[in-house]
């Protein structure tokens, strides 16, 4: 209860900023609009139109209005529904973040496995000098590293947009990985993962080093703690001691940062996806910045803010699964 | 014969000529409890490590044979040598709040050797887990069973600690300081519990401690060391009537007496200390001409 509250207060607080500042700097979305020549009853008729005339307290406890009703308004440039707009948008950028996340879990933790089972090996300092590499190039850098030699040298992958324009789409939703997978349609599916395999790969990379480093940092410690020890002493090897006694431990802090570099991830998709031209939220959301598309940019903005806070709830719910001392507590 | 035998152990800090033992030996009869007595870095711990496989990855052994149950140790693949330690010995842990793995069920954590590497059903082991708990005086097994460690008192984990060294019927269990982390009250109970246990199972113990007090109460035999080196290996009555070597007399002085409890203590004389040195200088000269 308390949780939800903290939620909410945290949801307003963004919806009250963001509308604040970008009506504050410079732009305005009514002018873009405009033909040459136009006269000042037409500016004064469309600001009236739009609400532009009034206060922006005025303004934000209309927008406020609509929102608790599930209407962010309407969009200037595309003049439909902010709300529509938006969730249609939305499966694709969760699943390029899932997926990525899930690419960056999968090698994050083959490495720390890899890395703890071989520790103080030249094994562990080349996982760690891979790492280092990984992480000290930024997403946008992988993405066109990728296209370049994925994409362009040897192009296995495709490198624009979610789906090959001219396939025939039978989905009713816009989860397009899921449905096709749900619909056996693994044609489409193929198509579809070709399609997001360098935008995730890009985003996954460095996050998966992030975890690889820490994921190994916490292993390695909890290898020398008496459990994992007295295991040792039951007969049990390197790999199976580190899987079932220390993996599960060792892990808690390793999903508070998943956690935490998870909504960066999902920060990180705005520029993937341009770079990929790939239609998710990220891609529209820089449109709605560059036309000054008010509505759509508080729409997008805030559902943003609501995939942060529904992961870190996810995140909390999950620590307590795993960690049996703050279930009873 | 020899259940356990050591022969001229020794170990050093990898890469460093720093020497943990010194050609230790001893030998362990089937049903027989041995105490290693000695201070802080004597090396008593080590020896109960180099028997099951434990060093730190920091120490290699130099030198000397481990033989457990007619077989060199060091002769077996290192898997085979892991499955014949867990099949045979069992380690009963120094602190119980840190030798439960925290985010597992008790069950499993006493089962899991009974399953995997003694090839038991699950129900059997389970059944011989709940007769365990039971017979370690736990009220209600099938709780415990389903409980976390962290829900379970000190006193309680050691004992549940102590029923899984024994679930497998082993032959040798090193006990390594068992009591030192409880409390004083406690210490009296999980001690005649592990004699009482140790006494129905017939089962070797190696009794890590540093406390002759302890070593009067459960050993038939012990082994006083000092920088590595055993200085007086003989059983408990001889050595309580008179030890041999000065060390292990200056030893048994110190340990303050529960009939006298105002006296002062008596540290060990450093004369005692500069005569062990002396040994153990002359030991390393030895082995340096070799």
């Amino acid at each position: 209860m308390g949780r939800l509250l903290t939620t909410l207060i945290t949801l307003l607080g963004v919806a009250v900023v963001v509308f604040v500042v970008i009506r504050v700097v410079p732009g305005n979305p009514i002018a873009m609009m405009l033909p040459p020549g136009a006269t000042e009853a037409d500016i004064a008729r469309l600001n009236a139109l739009y609400g532009f005339d009034k206060s922006i307290p005025q303004q934000f406890f209309i927008w406020l209005g609509g929102v608790v009703q599930g209407d962010f308004g309407t969009s200037i440039t595309a003049r439909q529904p902010v709300t529509g707009m938006v969730l249609g948008r939305l499966p694709a950028t969760l699943e390029l973040s899932v997926m990525a996340l899930v690419m960056a879990c999968v090698m994050g933790g083959a490495m720390a496995l890899w890395g703890t089972r071989r520790r103080e090996t030249k094994t562990e300092a080349a996982i760690d000098v891979a790492n280092g590499m990984a992480l000290s190039v930024p997403d946008f850098l992988w993405g066109l590293l990728l296209i370049l030699g994925f994409g362009v040298l040897w192009p296995v992958f495709h490198i624009s947009g979610r789906v090959t324009p001219s396939l025939e789409l039978p989905f009713t939703t816009n989860f397009y990985l899921f449905e096709s997978l749900i619909r056996l349609r693994f044609d489409l599916w193929a198509d579809i993962v070709s399609h997001m395999f360098l935008p995730a790969l890009a985003l996954a990379i460095p996050l998966s080093a992030i975890i690889g480093q820490l994921l190994k940092q916490s292993l390695k410690e909890t290898m020398h703690l008496d459990y994992v020890t007295l295991a040792r002493t039951r007969g049990y090897g390197e790999t199976h001691v580190i899987l079932r006694e220390a993996l599960r431990n060792a892990i808690l802090p390793t999903l508070t940062l998943v956690g935490v570099q998870f909504t960066f991830l999902i920060g990180g998709t705005v520029i993937i996806e341009r770079l990929f031209s790939y239609e998710g939220l990220g891609n529209m959301a820089i449109e709605a910045v560059t036309n000054r598309d008010l509505p759509l940019i508080q729409g997008i903005v805030i559902l943003f803010a609501l995939i942060f806070t529904g992961v870190n709830l996810v995140v909390d719910l999950l620590y307590a699964v795993l960690n049996p001392r703050l279930r009873h507590g | 014969m020899n259940y356990l035998e050591l022969k001229g152990l020794s170990a050093r800090i990898m890469r460093q000529n720093h020497p943990l033992l010194r050609s230790v030996s001893l030998a362990l009869a089937p049903g027989e409890v041995r105490g290693l007595v000695g201070e802080s870095g004597a090396g008593k711990s080590m020896i109960g490590k180099a028997v099951l496989g434990i060093l730190p990855k920091a120490v290699e052994l130099t030198g000397g044979e481990i033989w457990l149950d007619g077989q060199d140790l060091q002769r077996l693949s290192a898997r085979d040598r892991r499955h014949r330690i867990g099949q045979s010995c069992a380690l009963i842990p120094q602190d119980p709040l840190t030798a439960l793995n925290p985010s597992r069920r008790i069950a499993p954590q006493i089962t899991d050797r009974l399953v995997d590497i003694l090839g038991w059903e699950r129900a059997r082991a389970v059944t011989r887990a709940e007769e365990l708990l039971h017979e370690v005086r736990i009220e209600d097994p099938a709780r415990v069973m389903r409980a976390y460690p962290h829900e379970l008192s000190g006193g309680m984990r050691q004992r549940i600690l102590i029923a899984s060294a024994f679930a497998a019927e082993p032959k040798l269990i090193v006990a390594d300081e068992p009591t030192t982390a409880l409390d004083v009250t406690v210490q009296k109970q999980i001690l005649k519990l592990i004699k009482d246990m140790q006494a129905r199972h017939g089962t070797a113990i190696l009794f890590v401690t540093h406390d002759l007090g302890v070593v009067s109460k459960v050993c038939n035999r012990l082994s006083v060391l000092y920088g590595g080196m055993v200085v007086e290996d003989n059983d408990i009555d001889s050595f309580f009537a008179g030890p041999r070597h000065p060390y292990s007399r200056a030893l048994l002085a110190a340990t303050p007496k529960y009939t006298d409890p105002g006296a002062s203590l008596t540290p060990v004389p450093d004369s005692v200390i500069a005569g062990v040195r002396g040994e153990i200088e002359a030991f390393d000269q030895r082995q340096a001409h070799v």
